[in-house]
C-alpha cells in the first residue's frame, strides 16, 4: 500500500518538526571539510593550465621548489610512475589528473605544490614554469565533428575524431510515420547553456594517511561517500578496508560533488607519499572553470499534432559538449541519462531520441545539477515544444495540455521510449496551478495590456520527472548497484540511531529520516539520531543525488523500521500470552483486538529485546539493517505557471508571478518539502535569467567567478506561490517520490514559455537562456518593436 | 614574508594576541589563527557574504579586510550570538523559520541580519531583501530567510508570534 499509515506520535510523517541539524548550523558549529584542522596538516594548491588546448614540451618547478615552505611539486610524470595520471570517469571514460602531454582546457590541473601554509602553496604557483606550444581549438561542438577539426583525445588510441557516442532511443520509424501522418509539425532549434551548480561550498578535501595504521581517511566534500571508497580503492589501488571517506557537513551539492576530481587524488597521493594529512580547498574560480558543469546540450526538437492540437510524437536530436573528457556522472548504461522521459506528461503513440556527444576544449563533466540525468533538459525541450505548439494553433496552453496528459487511469503507464510511469494525476495539478494563479483573469489582463501595447506573458510548465535511481538492474555506477540502505538500532530505554548510506547536503536528512522511524515504529522523531557520511559508521549506498535519498534510503528506512516493529510485535504478544496477528499496533502501542486495556508500548517491546525470556529463538537487541533496490523509478511532476512584464525600453524581464504546484508523492516534512522547492525554483530562474558559463574563440572561460556568473540575490529573486497536490507513488513503501530537483526540472521553461508568450504578437518564437535584457531587448529590435 | 606583526583584537568577548603576517585576511586569522570557523569562505571576490562578520557592530566580508585593520577593534562572529541568556532571535528565527538548509551562508546571512535589525529594528520585506543582498544563499531562494529576519524583528520588540 502507498499511502502511508500516518502515525500520531511526535515528529511523525506530515508533521514539520524544525530541523534537528540546525541546533549545529546556527551556532557555527557544523564541520565543513574547510573546517578540518589536523596537526601537521599540509596545504595543496593547483596550477592550472591557461591554454584551452597546447602541447607541454617541459614544466620546471625549481623555482616553486625554492620558496618558502614549499615541500614538493607534483606534476602528471610523478604521478605516472605510480600509474596515477590518469583516471577512469564516472562515464567510462578517462581523465587526467595531472597533465602529461597535452593539456585539454583552460584550467586544466598541470602540477600540485604541497606547502607548509595555503598562503605558500599559492605563492608557489608564481614559481611553475610550463614550456607550452599552443594549439588550435575546438570550442564550438558544432564543428567538433568537421574533418579538419583539432583532435582533442590524441592519448585514446586510435582516435581520429571528437566522437564520444551516439545514444538512441525509441521508433525512428514509427515516429517518422506518425510525423508523415500530422497537420503540424513544430519545431525548435534551442542550447540548454553550459551552468555550474556552485554550491556555496566549494569542492576540497584533507587526505589524511596514517603511516602506523596503513589507514587512509579522506574528510571530502561527498555526495556519495560509500561510492568514492570503493573508486578509490579501485582507482589507487589502496585496501578498500584501510580508506574510510567523512563527509561531514556539506555546503550544497547540486551534483557539483558527485564526480571524483583530481584535486581528490592527487592530495590522497600526496599525504601517502609524504605521510602528513594534505589539505585541498578549490577556489571558487576553480570550481566554476574545471570542476562539475553541467547542461551544454543543443537540442533540436520536433513535434507533431494534430490541427485539433492532439500530439502524435516527438522527434529529438542533440549534440551534447561534454567538454575534454567525457565526465559526465549518470548510471553507466545511460550516456545520455534519462533523457527519453522527453515526451514528458503527454500521451503520445512514438517518440525517438539521439543524442550525440563530442568532446571540444573545455573543462570536462557533465553533471546532473539538481536533475536526475539529463531529466532537466528533456523537460526543457518537451514544454517549450508544447508552448509553441499551443501559439501555432491558437489553443491555449493550458487547455493544450490538458488535452495530451496521460490520464490518472493510464498509470502505471509506458512512454513511447520505454519508461513505467508509477502514478499522477496531471490535470489534478494543472487545475490547483490555474486557481492559485486567477488564469481567467490574467489572460484577460494580458489581452487588455496587448492593447495598449504592453508586454506581459504567462508561460507554463507540466514536467514530468523520473527519479530515485533506483532498479538495479538497469542503473549501477562503476557496477555498483544502485541500492541505498539503512540500519536502525533502538537501545534499550528507547531512543536509538539511523545510520543511512545516503548523505545530506542540506536536505534536512537528520530530521526527516527520523520522522520516517518515528512513522513506523511509534517513538517520537527526536528520539532518533541520523548519521550519516563516515563510511566507517554506516551500511553501503550510492548517495545522494538524483532525488534518490528518500526513494531508495527513505524506502530502506520504513522496511527496516518495520522488520523491528514486527520484532516488537513478537515481543509484545510474548509479554501479552497472545498471537501476534492479534494485536493491533497504532502510534507505538499494541494492543490486543477487542480489549483495550492489553497494551504493550513500543519501549516496553524495546527494553524487553534487551532482557532475558524473550520469545523461542529470538535473540536480544533491537536492531537490524534492510539494502532496498527500487523495483521502479518514481515520477514526481508538477504544473508551473510564470507571469512576466516586459520593459520594451530595456528588454527587462520581471518576473511578476509564479506558482508551483509540486506532487512528490507523500510529503514526510512539508515545511522542508516548500523549502526544498524554493530553493530549486531560485536556481531554476538563475538558471533562466542568469546563469551562464562560456568562451571565447580561444577557450578563455567567462563565468569563471561571483561577478561574471552571476547567481540570484534575494534582491532579484521573485516570490514564489507554492501549491500542493498528492499523488502516492505506489510501489514506495511510505508513497514518497523525492522533491529536491523537481523545481529546477521544471521552473526555467516556465519562465521562457512566458517570454516567449510575451513575445509571441512581434514573431519572436525562441529565446534561449539566460534571458538577459540585452537579449530581450535585441529580439524584439530585431522584430522592429520600438519602445517609442 | 617574514616580519609578522602583533594584533590585538576582541573576538565574542574574548582578548586575543597574536602574531601575524601582515597581509593575513581577517578572515583567515578568524578561522585559521583562532579556530573559530563558524565564518566562512565561499569565493574569491567578495560577492557572496559568506565571511560577514561584525567589526565594531558593522558588518563587513572578513575577506576584504585584513587582519591588521583589525586591530584594536571588536569582532563578532556567529560564535558570539548566543549568550547565557539563549540564542540570539536571529538565530532563533532561522531555525523556527526554516531559513537554512546546507547552513553553509548561514553565519554570514545571520551576522548581516542582526546588524541590519540594530539599525533597523522594523524593516519590510524590501529592507531585509536589500540588506542582505550581498549575501549569497543557494539552497532557500531567500524566501525562508526573510522570514526568519521577520521573526527576530518580531521577538526582538517583545511582540510574540
Amino acid at each position: 500500500m502507498s499511502t502511508p499509515t500516518v502515525s500520531h506520535v511526535e515528529g511523525a510523517i506530515g508533521q514539520s518538526p524544525k530541523r534537528i541539524e540546525d541546533d549545529r548550523f546556527i551556532r557555527g558549529k557544523g564541520t565543513y571539510v574547510d573546517d578540518v584542522q589536523l596537526p601537521g596538516m599540509l596545504f595543496m594548491s593547483i596550477y592550472r593550465s591557461p591554454f584551452a588546448h597546447a602541447t607541454i614540451n617541459s614544466i620546471d618547478t625549481s623555482r616553486a621548489m625554492a620558496m618558502p615552505g614549499v615541500l614538493a611539486c607534483i606534476t602528471g610524470k610523478d604521478l605516472e610512475a605510480h600509474g596515477l595520471a590518469w583516471m577512469p570517469t564516472l562515464a567510462g571514460d578517462t581523465q587526467a589528473v595531472l597533465a602529461t602531454d597535452k593539456v585539454r582546457f583552460q584550467g586544466q590541473e598541470v602540477v600540485a605544490i604541497i606547502a607548509k601554509t595555503q598562503p605558500q602553496a599559492e605563492d608557489a604557483l608564481e614559481g611553475i614554469d610550463v614550456d607550452y606550444d599552443p594549439l588550435p581549438v575546438i570550442i564550438d561542438p558544432k564543428h567538433a565533428m568537421d574533418a579538419d577539426a583539432p583532435v582533442v583525445r590524441t592519448d585514446l588510441e586510435g582516435k581520429t575524431d571528437n566522437h564520444i557516442f551516439t545514444w538512441e532511443s525509441g521508433d525512428a520509424d514509427a515516429t517518422d510515420r506518425a510525423f508523415a501522418d500530422a497537420d503540424i509539425v513544430i519545431s525548435l532549434d534551442t542550447l540548454y547553456p553550459r551552468i555550474h551548480p556552485a554550491p556555496m561550498e566549494t569542492c576540497g578535501c584533507v587526505s589524511d594517511y596514517n603511516k602506523a595504521t596503513g589507514k587512509m581517511t579522506v574528510h571530502l566534500t561527498s555526495q556519495a561517500p560509500h561510492a568514492h571508497r570503493t573508486l578509490f580503492a579501485l582507482v589507487a589501488g589502496l585496501p578498500e578496508h584501510k580508506i574510510r571517506i567523512i563527509s561531514p557537513d556539506v555546503g550544497g551539492g547540486f551534483g557539483n560533488k558527485v564526480p571524483i576530481y583530481p584535486g581528490y587524488v592527487v592530495a590522497t597521493a600526496a599525504s601517502l607519499l609524504i605521510g602528513k594529512p594534505v589539505k585541498w580547498i578549490e577556489s571558487r574560480s576553480e570550481n566554476l572553470i574545471s570542476t562539475g558543469f553541467a547542461r551544454d546540450y543543443h537540442m533540436s526538437g520536433e513535434l507533431a499534432a494534430t490541427k485539433d492540437g492532439k500530439m502524435l510524437g516527438l522527434r529529438a536530436n542533440v549534440l551534447a559538449d561534454h567538454g575534454a573528457f567525457n565526465a559526465q556522472a549518470a548510471p553507466s548504461k545511460w550516456p545520455a541519462g534519462f533523457f527519453n522521459i522527453a515526451t514528458g506528461s503527454y500521451d503520445m503513440p512514438a517518440a525517438y531520441c539521439k543524442v550525440d556527444a563530442v568532446y571540444t576544449n573545455k573543462a570536462p563533466g557533465g553533471v546532473a545539477y539538481r536533475c536526475s540525468f539529463r531529466v532537466t533538459e528533456a523537460a526543457y525541450l518537451i514544454e517549450r515544444l508544447v508552448d509553441n505548439l499551443a501559439h501555432k494553433t491558437g489553443i491555449d496552453a493550458a487547455e493544450l495540455r490538458k488535452m495530451n496528459f496521460i490520464q490518472p487511469e493510464q498509470f502505471p503507464y509506458k512512454s513511447p521510449m520505454g519508461w513505467e510511469y508509477d502514478s499522477g494525476d496531471y490535470d489534478k495539478a494543472m487545475d490547483i496551478a490555474l486557481e492559485l494563479v486567477d488564469y481567467e483573469a490574467l489572460r484577460k489582463e494580458q489581452a487588455e495590456k496587448r492593447e495598449r501595447g504592453e508586454v506581459m506573458g504567462i508561460g507554463f510548465s507540466s514536467f514530468t520527472e523520473i527519479v530515485g535511481a533506483g532498479m538495479s538492474k538497469i542503473c549501477d555506477i562503476a557496477g555498483l548497484a544502485m541500492i541505498d540502505s539503512a540500519e536502525l538500532r533502538i537501545h534499550p530505554t528507547g531512543k536509538g540511531v539511523l545510520k543511512l548510506g545516503v548523505q545530506s547536503q542540506g536536505q534536512g536528512h537528520e530530521t526527516t529520516f527520523a520522522q520516517i522511524v518515528a512513522n513506523e515504529l511509534g517513538i517520537p522523531s527526536t528520539d532518533i539520531v541520523v548519521e550519516h557520511g563516515d563510511t566507517d559508521h554506516t551500511p553501503y549506498g550510492l548517495g545522494t543525488y538524483a532525488s534518490r535519498s528518500t526513494p531508495t534510503g527513505g524506502a530502506a528506512t520504513a522496511i527496516v523500521a518495520r522488520k523491528l516493529r514486527e520484532k516488537g510485535r513478537q515481543i509484545a504478544a510474548h509479554m501479552l500470552e497472545c498471537a501476534p496477528d492479534d494485536l493491533e499496533f497504532d502510534s507505538g502501542t499494541f494492543t490486543v483486538k477487542g480489549s483495550p486495556d492489553r497494551t504493550k508500548t513500543i519501549q516496553e517491546c524495546i527494553f524487553k529485546a534487551y532482557q532475558p525470556e524473550l520469545p523461542e529463538g529470538m535473540e536480544n537487541g533491537f536492531e537490524d539493517v534492510t539494502y532496498y533496490d527500487a523495483p521502479e523509478m518514481t515520477y514526481p511532476f508538477g504544473t508551473y505557471i510564470c507571469v512576466v512584464d516586459i520593459d520594451k525600453g530595456t528588454g527587462a524581464v520581471t518576473v511578476r508571478k509564479f506558482v508551483a504546484v509540486d506532487d512528490c508523492g507523500t510529503r514526510i516534512n512539508p515545511m522542508i518539502v516548500d523549502g526544498q522547492i524554493h530553493g530549486g525554483l531560485t536556481q531554476g530562474f538563475g538558471t533562466a535569467m542568469m546563469e551562464l558559463i562560456s568562451f571565447d574563440e580561444d577557450g578563455n572561460c567567462f563565468g569563471s567567478n561571483f561577478m561574471d556568473y552571476l547567481i540570484p540575490t534575494a534582491v532579484e529573486s521573485p516570490h514564489w506561490t507554492l501549491g500542493e497536490c498528492v499523488t502516492p507513488s505506489p510501489h514506495h513503501p511510505i508513497g514518497a517520490k523525492g522533491i529536491g530537483e523537481s523545481p529546477t526540472v521544471g521552473s526555467p521553461q516556465a519562465i521562457v514559455n512566458a517570454v516567449v508568450d510575451a513575445l509571441t504578437p512581434y514573431g519572436i518564437t525562441n529565446i534561449d537562456m539566460p534571458l538577459s535584457s540585452h537579449k530581450v531587448w535585441k529580439a524584439l529590435r530585431d522584430a522592429g518593436v520600438s519602445d517609442e | 614574508m617574514s616580519g609578522k606583526l602583533a594584533v590585538t583584537t576582541t573576538v565574542n568577548g574574548e582578548e586575543h594576541e597574536v602574531l601575524i603576517e601582515p597581509r593575513l585576511l581577517l578572515v583567515n586569522m578568524i578561522r585559521e589563527t583562532l579556530h573559530e570557523t563558524g565564518t566562512h569562505i565561499g569565493c574569491d571576490t567578495s560577492s557572496c557574504g559568506a565571511c560577514t562578520v561584525l567589526l565594531d557592530g558593522k558588518p563587513v566580508k572578513s575577506c576584504t579586510i585584513l587582519a591588521v585593520q583589525a586591530n584594536g577593534r571588536e569582532i563578532t562572529t556567529v560564535e558570539g550570538l548566543e549568550t547565557a541568556d539563549g540564542l540570539h532571535p536571529v538565530q532563533e528565527g532561522f531555525k523556527e523559520e526554516h531559513g537554512l538548509q546546507c547552513g553553509y551562508c548561514t553565519p554570514g546571512m545571520m551576522m548581516t541580519s542582526v546588524a541590519l535589525l540594530a539599525e533597523n529594528p522594523d524593516p519590510s520585506e524590501d529592507d531585509i531583501r536589500k540588506a542582505i543582498s550581498g549575501n549569497l544563499c543557494r539552497c532557500t531562494g531567500y524566501v525562508n530567510i526573510v522570514k526568519a529576519v521577520q521573526y527576530a524583528a518580531k521577538k526582538q520588540q517583545g511582540v510574540t508570534a
